[in-house]
């Protein structure tokens, strides 16, 4: 061994240099941008029950979201999360006919999501068979079974005590609702960048194969993932339909695609590999922020999904672009 | 021995002259390794010339080459004398040079003629193309090769044999001068060799040059008529068949005083620490067994293809063995994962450092910490100042050349991610670790280096397998060997047995 010490840095430049320079700041300075459009473009937008209003636009999707985004960086995807609300409500709609209370409907809520994402779990990481598919087949059948149990009927008369959880005020402007995601965005935040197990999710996102010669239990990671993916839509499943009231097969239609979005604008690799939960809490934001914006100019919804997917585009083309001119 | 400046010019100007194909002084060289140093390779019309040499002596990096893969970074090709580049694998199917590879890329999906003519099919009317004309022209392909196969069927629902004839009808397709056949007999059986052999005896009498690459030494005798030997990406020797024993070979192909590169070592093993019987796997490998001792360096030898890697793989739990008992320290153990293996203390750096054994895109650190951090974290939270100690620690340890332990390891030199992987397991503080091809493409600064921790490592006590198909290395590191041939242990040698010779020897099977 040669005797000469050379030290190794730990770091060439420091976490708070890497940050700045970054796709979170990139897209903070969006989100503000976006902020001061719309505060100039209505009159109604600088209004605190406003604001707390349009955060419902995305706080249950956003839980689903910071999920979903750890099972994409593990190199996974689960289309099925917005299926799991249908069925959930579903469940819940049922247990509220046979006079189940309010812990009891939160439980079923929470059980029909970790059921479902064990379902996932199993097909993905016991049989090997691609999540896309399995997901996509799952997203048919989950809802499906909510179609043959309601048909076009509604489930309503949830209890007043179960409505807190979609309707409450924990004070003044700041929502239930709005806690529970920032709480969930904390959680999900020291999960993945703080614990082994997130270690753990980037290690198989950027080489599965080689996670696994490291000692990984691949299978095992990729399993909770989808567990934790069916819980917190099972979570959104309780707010959503205690915020709607009532439960038909149709709930939740089309968020699949939007919580994906989120998670990919949010600077998650749909490769997997990297992403970081600030990028999709700013995310859920300049989403919530657009449609909420739109939504005061009396912009028609197809026109929003419009602005949503050229957003989407523009976001992560732009950098690309930027890249391409500067080499040449 | 032959001495390499008696040899490496032809001896007569005449083959330059009649050669159809020849290489003259090439030097190909990769980022720390030269692969091929002014090498030169005649190949005449009507005559098979065998190329010989141990895995990593530069033979596929010729054959790229030849086919217009790779670009020489020095020397000539000389196609009838002339010299030209092959800057495209194109360029070298234009001058009528084409390749029968170990592992031929063919379409599972596509029909047989398909497959032969994928690329170059006749075209008829529109440019499109003519499916008649094609399938007429590759059986009278097939049927020069002496296969019975119907050129409409599709490709998988052949047997890999008859793959093979497809391969080779591929390459016969262009209209070849110069064919090139890389190990062609590997997936063969006795019956097909045979009719192989009659397919080699036809295309040289129809005057085309072949370039046969082999390890077994009955079929070189048999249908070679020239040889040329390559070691370390030299020319070591070439000429007649004729005039040279099988010993003559061995001596060329292995021959180098092995004494003075590797750190010396005095053999002091300890008690039984693993102990594997009767492991077998219904495919890759049968009836493996042996004990390593503390302080051992216990090597695996074979050519590629033996089952070592196979064996090493299932030993470590990335695939289960159909039969077998593992017991370390003398206690039975089930291994159905590599997290139960680095769980009882063994460790394998495999030789794909880039799928395998290291986290490209992750940092140096992260990549040493991952499969220590059950140890290194409290209650599963990670705690970085730890993390970033415990790998300056091991990678100071084995000298790690980077700018940073943010370093990615995608951004080392090969020597320096082979000491990453291995700081990755010792810093687990294994009981056995295993070693696959630690060395192959490290350059020779971090190949001593990585020797030299070798036996650092079997000094403080730690039991070491060492697979490699480098005979120098073998003989250099290991207390004893273990030969493998065609998934069986086929000997073990220690002391004054390991000779170069007879580890060839029960390797090939001669």
């Amino acid at each position: 061994m040669s005797t000469t010490e050379r030290i190794i840095p730990d770091r060439l430049r420091s976490p708070l240099e890497q940050r700045l320079k970054s796709w979170e700041t990139l897209l903070l300075l969006v989100a503000i941008g976006i902020f001061i459009a719309n505060s100039l473009a209505s009159p109604y937008f600088l209004n605190a029950w406003n604001l707390s209003d349009a955060t419902f636009n995305f706080t249950e999707k956003a839980m689903i979201a910071f999920a979903m985004a750890l099972l994409i960086i593990s190199g996974e995807i689960d289309l099925s999360v917005a299926s799991i609300i249908a069925l959930a409500s579903t469940a819940m709609g049922a247990a509220v006919q046979m006079g189940v209370g309010t812990p009891g409907l939160v439980m079923i809520g929470l059980g029909v999501g970790l059921l479902c994402g064990a379902f996932n779990g199993v097909l993905v990481t016991r049989l090997g068979l691609p999540s896309i598919v399995v997901t996509i087949g799952t997203m048919s059948l989950f809802r499906g079974i909510s179609y043959i149990v309601l048909g076009d009927q509604a489930f309503r008369g949830y209890p007043a005590s179960f409505s807190w959880f979609g309707q409450g005020y924990v004070w003044w402007v700041i929502s239930f609702e709005f806690v529970l995601f920032a709480i969930i965005a904390v959680i999900y935040a020291v999960l993945l960048h703080k614990t082994n197990f997130g270690r753990a999710v980037y290690a198989i996102g950027n080489n599965a194969t080689g996670a696994m010669f490291s000692g990984i239990r691949v299978q095992r990671v990729k399993f909770i993932l989808f567990l934790l993916t069916g819980l917190m839509s099972g979570v959104a499943a309780i707010c959503l339909t205690a915020r709607l009231g009532s439960t038909r097969p149709s709930i939740a239609t089309g968020w699949e695609l939007e919580i994906v979005t989120m998670v990919v604008l949010g600077g998650v690799s749909i490769l997997g590999g990297s992403g970081t939960i600030v990028g999709v809490v700013i995310a859920a934001f300049v989403m919530g922020l657009v449609t909420f914006g739109l939504g005061l100019l009396n912009v028609p919804g197809i026109v929003m999904s419009i602005v949503i997917g050229a957003l989407l585009i523009g976001v992560i083309a732009l950098p690309r672009l930027w890249s391409m001119w500067r080499a040449r | 021995m032959l001495k390499k400046s008696d040899s490496a010019i032809p001896s007569e100007g005449s083959t330059v002259q009649t050669a159809i194909l020849a290489l003259d002084g090439i030097t190909k060289t990769f980022p720390g390794v030269k692969a091929l140093s002014e090498v030169s390779l005649h190949l005449i019309p009507g005559k098979v010339t065998a190329l010989i040499g141990e895995n990593g002596a530069g033979k596929s990096t010729v054959v790229k080459i030849l086919t217009g893969i790779y670009q020489p970074d020095g020397g000539a090709i000389l196609v009838d004398g002339q010299p030209t580049t092959f800057p495209a694998p194109q360029a070298a199917a234009d001058n009528g040079v084409t390749a029968i590879h170990q592992e031929t890329v063919l379409f599972d999906e596509l029909s047989v003629a398909e497959n032969i003519f994928l690329g170059h099919a006749p075209r008829g009317a529109f440019g499109l193309i003519d499916r008649k004309t094609m399938n007429q022209k590759a059986g009278e392909i097939l049927d020069g090769v002496g296969a019975k196969i119907e050129p409409d069927h599709k490709l998988k629902d052949l047997g890999i044999a008859n793959k093979h004839l497809v391969a080779i009808a591929r390459a016969l397709s262009i209209d070849a001068r110069v064919v090139i056949m890389d190990e062609p007999t590997a997936a063969l059986s006795h019956k097909e060799i045979e009719e192989l052999y009659e397919l080699v005896e036809s295309l040289k009498a129809q005057g085309k040059a072949i370039l046969f690459i082999s390890h077994k030494f009955d079929e070189i005798f048999r249908i070679a008529d020239n040889y040329t030997v390559f070691r370390d990406g030299q020319l070591i020797g070439d000429g007649a068949i004729a005039d040279v024993t099988e010993a003559d070979l061995v001596k060329m192909m292995v021959g180098r005083d092995v004494s003075q590169i590797f750190p010396q070592r005095t053999p002091n093993p300890g008690d039984d620490i693993l102990k594997v019987a009767g492991y077998s796997h219904p495919t890759e490998f049968e009836d493996i067994g042996f004990t390593l001792r503390t302080g051992e360096i216990l090597g695996f030898y074979g050519l590629v293809g033996a089952g070592r890697s196979e064996f090493m793989q299932a030993l470590f739990g990335m695939t289960r063995p159909s039969a077998g008992t593992v017991e370390i320290d003398g206690a039975s153990v089930q291994i159905k994962s590599p997290a139960d293996a680095v769980d009882h203390g063994i460790v394998y750096v495999p030789e794909d450092r880039g799928k395998q054994g290291a986290i490209l895109d992750l940092p140096i650190f992260q990549n040493v910490t991952l499969p220590s951090l059950g140890r290194l974290s409290k209650n599963g939270f990670l705690k970085l100042a730890e993390e970033f100690k415990l790998a300056r620690e091991y990678t100071e340890r084995l000298d790690l050349r980077a700018a940073s332990l943010d370093t990615h390891v995608g951004n080392l030199s090969g020597g320096n991610q082979q000491k990453v992987v291995i700081a990755k397991w010792l810093a687990t503080q294994p009981k056995v670790i295993i070693l696959d091809e630690p060395t192959k493409g490290v350059d020779i600064g971090s190949k001593a280096a990585v020797h030299e921790f070798m036996a650092e490592l079997a000094a403080q006590g730690l039991a070491v397998i060492m697979v490699s198909s480098e005979i120098p290395e073998i003989l250099g590191m290991s207390d004893r060997v273990i030969v493998m041939r065609e998934g069986r242990m086929v000997a073990e040698l220690s002391d004054k047995d390991l000779q170069p010779e007879t580890l060839v020897r029960h390797a090939a099977g001669i």
